[in-house]
């Protein structure tokens, strides 16, 4: 599995190790096509084995905190208004107001023209303004139009950008070409990190994943991401897991670390702490930080201040006690 | 290994189960006082004393024997197969209601992670009451005719007490026959709660009988001129014996001995999943599995990847208190195994093989071994030949599928066996040339009670689950 290094010249490869598996299409099929294949019954039960480890009292305090610092606190509407990103951007660095030791959130997430609102609230305050980028969620649009979509939201101050891949190229097994566009956009991002978003809904086979793991993260993805969350099914726990088995085979090979981000359909803290479970056990300890996994969600955030809470005064508040968004 | 997020212990509790300080046998619907010694059964995961168990004598026997005779001819061969099932059907809901007990009950006393007991062996065991329960009133189309051979002696192992127990009692009383079984020494005390649960479901006294003991009542049992079918699971050596303390005699025997898996990886597969299925395979249940995947073949292409990718997984493994949730790996179920095991273990290191045990702090008192994998081993170690019952792997490797078949079928075990490969043509290929009774394909030890179970050579013979399992019980066709 492991390509050769070459000394020629790279075509966009941020890994020289990977040279020559992305010279042209039918290396790098045949590289993707390599990859040991998924079985998807052993990589559900796996999953669901994970699902039922039981995380209590210190444990879960330590999960539940660790979960809040790795939210992507995300509004994608068309509805959206300046008033929400900014309710939501104070919320996402006082997420619960009545008591000062919950930590803030990794992010907020929300459309590029939203990104200026999102940075005058969110100042300095350690909080990253992430957004969605390339004619998302559907990723249609031709590849300037991407790269202008991407450059201005930088622009604007966006510290990540969360980016689709034209899953029609990738399903058409015209891989190169999905590599050439996140390579382009990684390079339009500038200093922001990006990242790489699959829509595993669409891509629906797990060796898929894989192949778009490898993929995104031979192509300089600082992060690969489930789902746009506007396609059912979004994240869920077995892709995860192909993905997180990826970025750990990624760093066998290269030394370096890719991070992870489900996005869409996680809403409790049980979900949440399955998640954790399963990044620590299958990608390891290292991976449990906001820099190398995130949640994309919304509805999470109150679910984890009322576990929370009710960890700290061993009573459940309602759901009126915590801010809608 | 300190990690950052170190799961905070999450026991199940035990006060759901009463286990007394001692029991006795049960015999023709009640619990009675044996006539002979009484023995011990431990906690394997902390050396306690659970309770005193009634040894039962020859006489005890006997007196087993004669009440399931009873049973047999004054009520049970008479019903009909759909009031039968009835009480078979109860059974299985009265298990499935007191699942947690039976599960909890089972950890302690046998030593396996309360994740396996609860999520395994109790729906496993309710499944196949459920199963032969629907059997009982349409015999006439199983192959085998309607006709029950009698009472049935049936002696189980301590690795799967109750699952065992449900294999041999499940099918027997579908079939119209009644039984004498006797659980293994070190693992009684689920299927003295079991009989409890045949009063609870007003099964007719004599039915069901349990007599707890060890080799000496086994072999009264089997010996027994009054029964008509033996049933047994356990080892090679007790299994031969028993062939002989039965031939000549008209009584129908199976018999499920021993077995050395092959677990044989192709350069092709999925290898996440095979690394998955190789720990599931070996340490599943302590590795007290009898067809365990405890030799992995492994195609020398890749024999390096799945090492590495398959310590690294096993380094993840939880070893400890049976009980808690988070718990892979519980406990050897007695001291004599784990002598045994660790016996094994050093000769397969004076042989030559390399031996790498997962780091894991174990607990101090109890029976433990960590998870223990041999490289380096060829088909002439005693550690690839030899069932050590154990959490301990021995690898081999291999170039071509025939050179697999080779070594696979080179043993004198037949039970199971394991292909992993993405070709669907290989895995049928290989499924006609090994000679084992069960073939897995990208998946091990894997149970329904739909699906036949059994050995070749000195695995034993005749085949438990299914209808298959169903021969074993009915006199057949021509009858």
């Amino acid at each position: 599995m492991t390509p050769t290094p070459s000394s020629t010249a790279s075509t966009g490869s941020t890994h020289a190790l990977f040279d020559d598996v992305v010279r042209s299409d039918s290396s790098l099929r045949r590289f993707l096509h390599g990859l040991p294949g998924v079985d998807q019954v052993g990589c559900e039960a796996r999953a669901a084995g994970l699902g039922t480890r039981s995380i209590k009292t210190t444990a879960k305090a330590f999960a539940i905190d660790l979960a809040i610092r790795m939210v992507d606190l995300t509004t994608l509407e068309g509805q959206d208004t300046h008033g929400k990103v900014r309710a939501l951007a104070s919320k996402a660095m006082r997420p619960d107001p009545a008591d000062p030791s919950c930590p803030a959130t990794a992010a907020v997430c929300v459309y590029p023209d939203m990104v200026a609102t999102a940075k005058q609230t969110l100042g300095t305050s350690g909080v990253n303004v992430a957004a969605v980028a390339t004619a998302f969620p559907s990723g249609r649009a031709a590849m300037d139009i991407k790269l202008a979509d991407t450059r201005d939201a930088v622009e604007a101050g966006a510290d990540e950008i969360d980016m689709v891949i034209d899953r029609g190229a990738f399903l058409s097994g015209r891989y190169l070409d999905v590599f050439e566009e996140i390579a382009q956009v990684k390079e339009a991002c500038g200093d922001a990190h990006l990242k790489v978003i699959f829509e595993t809904g669409e891509l629906q086979t797990y060796d898929n994943v894989r192949r778009a793991s490898w993929l995104a993260m031979m192509a300089g993805g600082h992060f690969i991401k489930t789902s746009t969350g506007k396609v059912q099914p979004a994240a869920t726990l077995p892709v995860t897991l192909i993905m997180l088995e990826a970025v750990r085979d990624f760093r066998e090979q290269t030394g370096q670390m890719v991070g992870v981000k489900p996005a869409g359909g996680i809403k409790t803290t049980k979900d949440a702490i399955k998640y954790l479970v399963m990044v620590n056990e299958i990608a390891g300890p290292d991976w449990l930080d906001p820099d190398w996994f995130r949640f994309g969600a919304s509805t999470l955030l109150n679910d984890l201040l009322m576990q929370r809470t009710k960890m700290t005064t061993g009573r459940y508040s309602g759901p009126d006690y915590f801010t809608l968004d | 290994m300190s990690n950052i997020f170190e799961y905070a212990p999450a026991p199940e509790s035990r006060a759901i189960v009463d286990i007394k300080p001692s029991y006795g046998l049960f015999i023709d619907g009640e619990f009675v006082d044996g006539t002979g010694k009484a023995f011990k059964t431990v906690n394997p995961a902390t050396e306690e004393v659970l309770a005193e168990v009634a040894e039962a004598s020859d006489a005890d026997v006997d007196a087993a024997v004669k009440a399931a005779r009873r049973a047999y001819t004054r009520v049970w061969s008479r019903m009909s197969g759909s009031e039968r099932a009835k009480y078979l059907y109860r059974i299985a809901r009265i298990i499935q209601e007191r699942g947690r007990e039976l599960a909890v009950l089972e950890s302690i006393d046998n030593g396996k992670p309360i994740k396996e007991s609860r999520d395994v062996d109790i729906p496993v065991v309710a499944a196949h009451f459920f199963y032969y329960a629907g059997w009982a009133d349409k015999l006439k189309y199983s192959g085998f005719g309607e006709t029950p051979l009698g009472v049935a002696g049936q002696v189980i192992p301590w690795n799967f007490p109750l699952l065992m127990l449900a294999w041999k009692i499940a099918p027997a009383l579908a079939c119209g026959n009644t039984v004498v079984l006797k659980p293994a020494e070190t693992t009684p005390l689920t299927a003295l709660l079991f009989a409890e649960i045949c009063q609870q479901a007003d099964l007719p006294p004599g039915v069901v009988n349990i007599v707890t003991g060890a080799g000496d009542t086994g072999r009264a049992i089997v010996s027994h001129p009054d029964v008509d079918k033996v049933a047994f699971t356990g080892s090679t050596d007790v299994g031969k014996a028993i062939a002989r303390a039965v031939a000549g005699t008209n009584k129908k025997v199976t018999l499920e001995l021993g077995g050395k898996a092959a677990n044989i990886v192709f350069d092709d597969a999925p290898l996440d999943q095979a690394v998955e299925g190789i720990v599931n395979g070996i340490f599943f249940n302590q590795g007290h599995v009898c067809c365990a995947g405890s030799r992995l073949l492994v195609q020398e292409s890749v024999a390096d990847e799945v090492m590495e990718r398959l310590k690294r997984r096993m380094a993840t493994l939880r070893v400890g208190d049976p009980l808690d949730k988070n718990t892979d790996v519980g406990a050897i179920n007695s001291a004599e195994q784990l002598a045994k095991i660790r016996e094994l273990s050093d000769i397969g290191e004076a042989e030559g093989a390399e031996r790498w045990s997962a780091p894991c702090d174990l607990p101090a008192n109890g029976y433990w071994f960590a998870p223990t994998v041999f490289t380096g081993v060829s088909q002439a170690h005693r550690i690839a030949r030899e069932e050590i019952f154990g959490p301990v792997l021995s690898v081999l490797t291999f170039r071509t599928p025939s050179e697999a078949i080779e070594k696979a079928n080179n043993t004198p075990f037949g039970l199971s066996a394991g292909v992993w490969t993405d070709k669907g043509s290989r895995i049928l290929s290989m499924a006609n040339r090994l000679r084992a009774g069960v073939v897995w394909a990208n998946t091990f030890n894997k149970f329904d009670p739909t699906s036949p179970f059994g050995g070749y050579k000195e695995s034993g013979y005749g085949r438990e689950g299914g209808r298959h399992g169903l021969e074993g019980y009915l006199k057949g066709e021509d009858s």
